[in-house]
């Protein structure tokens, strides 16, 4: 089977006066199937959101690859660019941030539906739909970010990136904002959605217990480098590197 | 904190909303009819503002001629309304200028960074290097007097300001993840910024333009006070109060009467910019 996505020695460096840049991510290569869920974990400035905004592009690498469908997109812009976010997308950390605060939720979630010029009454119907699928009532299309439960508000964030039926979902510490029978809801909802439209994820996330659930296979990351990667079992029942073992006593 | 306790506080704030929005529209009334008074300055005017009669020169405040007359016999009420007029479009345009001048330039530093920023950057840094007025007498000198050239005097010294807030608003907005989330909905820059950042950025913009207002009237009149604002016999307050201004222990009428309504529009304007500030300030609208 052919890699949906994957990164070739991807490798961001953020330039410091003085002290020569600060490396986030360092060389990291892997590859996501169709339908797969990736797991990435690791602790704070680890380095897994800044993979997030490489994959993504809303950051550019220093060095390294990404391709998509078997296609590189790492030096495309404007016009090119904006149609790989066709096929990728991304749920946020702090689900009310996400929202431009002074523009309902309905607006966000169509937002991409009418950068593609989909016609008002369309976009409308399916802003509905979308809401609905994620558990929400029609009548939130009406509401502000601020009117809503972080809970409501990340549903309405993953209406808002599956609008435009995208292959990848890479949910950055997507729960991790929510409290624990929240997190289970929308544990649920990226279930149901990866079912439904056979997504393939990557879900950034600290936690441990989580991710062994819910991912085919985990990378483990530490100072920006990725130290392991196998199937949740592997890691966690005979983890190779030093920091692995750490982390996994540290929950077990 | 029992419901006793929370009742008082409840009423209190809804009162305190209350007064602030009947000051909000106290003000926005006042204004209005200063625009009006300003809009209509000809029909209004009891006569004309031109017209020169030396038989009834430097008269006093009578019924006839509430303001008195100047010194070639025109009428003082008549030339402070179309004086009014004259200061205070000429000061809306500059304000409507610089406002819309400045912030693209923020928006478009804050947005794309780099070079243009720091060209732009430096450019505003130059302008608000030189105190304002002089920097705004030596370009007035450079281009000529005039009304037009006094505007575009004090626009030069006065952009850089919006420059500065708009960019670190931008600044401050193009972090946020909504940002991000509209890049990966496929917008372009442009949609970006007329969707999101421009709405999110424009409150603080709109409340130094209002507060601005009488500012630039103040440095407008006093540009033309120095000769290098509207030229006579155009009806200016500036000009006028420098034209009456060796005559204010004789006939005090000629500098005061332009002078007070200066004073008076400077303090409407300025208390309505104080007044949207405070209503629109949202740790107002919280308990306080």
């Amino acid at each position: 089977m052919k890699p949906i996505l994957a990164a070739e020695n991807l490798t961001k460096t953020f330039e410091q006066e003085g002290t020569g840049g600060f490396t986030a991510v360092s060389r990291v290569s892997f590859q996501l199937y169709p339908g797969e869920i990736l797991g990435v974990v690791g602790e704070s400035g680890s380095g897994k959101s800044t993979l997030a905004k490489l994959l993504t592009r809303l950051i550019d690498p220093t060095e390294g690859k990404i391709v998509l469908n078997g296609e590189e997109i790492t030096g495309k812009k404007g016009k090119q660019l904006r149609s790989v976010y066709q096929d990728i997308q991304m749920v946020f950390q702090t689900p009310a941030a996400s929202f431009d605060p002074r523009k309902t939720l309905g607006d966000g979630i169509g937002e991409s539906l009418k950068n593609q010029g989909l016609p008002k009454g369309q976009i409308r119907k399916e802003v509905r739909k979308l809401l609905k699928q994620c558990g929400l009532p029609e009548e939130f299309a009406d509401r502000y970010p601020h009117e809503v439960s972080g809970g409501q508000c990340q549903r309405a964030a993953i209406a808002r990136a599956l609008a435009i039926q995208p292959k990848i979902l890479i949910c950055d510490e997507a729960t991790s904002a929510l409290d624990v029978t929240v997190q289970q809801q929308i544990m649920e909802l990226l279930r149901t959605m990866r079912k439904e439209r056979n997504l393939a994820y990557i879900f950034i996330c600290h936690n441990l217990a989580l991710v062994q659930s819910f991912c085919d296979r985990i990378l483990v990351m530490y100072e920006g480098e990725i130290t392991e990667s196998g199937t949740p079992d592997e890691v966690i029942l005979s983890p190779k590197s030093r920091y692995a073992k750490d982390l996994v006593e540290a929950v077990f | 904190m029992s419901a006793n306790e929370k009742k008082p506080t409840v009423r209190r704030q809804k009162i305190r909303k209350s007064h602030r929005k009947a000051r909000l529209l106290f003000f926005l009334i006042l204004t209005a009819a200063l625009l009006l008074v300003v809009i209509f300055a000809q029909q209004i005017c009891p006569y004309d503002p031109n017209i020169q009669d030396t038989g009834i020169s430097l008269q006093p405040p009578s019924l006839e001629h509430p303001a008195g007359t100047d010194r070639f016999g025109r009428d003082m009420l008549s030339r402070i309304i179309v004086g009014l007029q004259t200061s205070i479009l000429s000061t809306l345009a500059l304000v409507a200028v610089i406002t819309v001048v400045g912030t693209a330039a923020g928006i478009l530093c804050g947005y794309y960074g780099g070079i243009l920023d720091s060209i732009v950057m430096r450019i505003s840094d130059v302008c608000l290097a030189f105190p304002g007025l002089v920097f705004a007498l030596a370009i007035a000198a450079l281009l000529g007097g005039g009304l037009s050239n006094a505007v575009i005097a004090l626009a030069v010294i006065s952009w850089p300001k919006y420059a500065r807030i708009a960019r670190s608003q931008t600044l401050a907005v193009k972090g946020m993840d909504y940002i991000s989330a509209a890049r990966l909905a496929g917008g372009s820059s442009w949609q970006i910024i007329f969707r999101h950042v421009l709405p999110n950025s424009v409150g603080p913009i709109l409340v130094t333009s209002m507060l601005d207002i009488g500012t630039m009237l103040m440095e407008l009149a006093g540009l033309s006070f120095l000769g290098l604002g509207a030229q006579p016999p155009t009806a200016e307050l500036g000009n006028m109060m420098s034209g009456g201004r060796s005559m204010l222990q004789t006939y005090p009428w000629v500098i005061l009467g332009p002078g007070i309504a200066i004073f008076i529009a400077v303090v409407i304007f300025n208390l309505l910019g104080d007044t949207i500030r405070d209503y629109l300030d949202p740790k107002n609208s919280q308990r306080k």
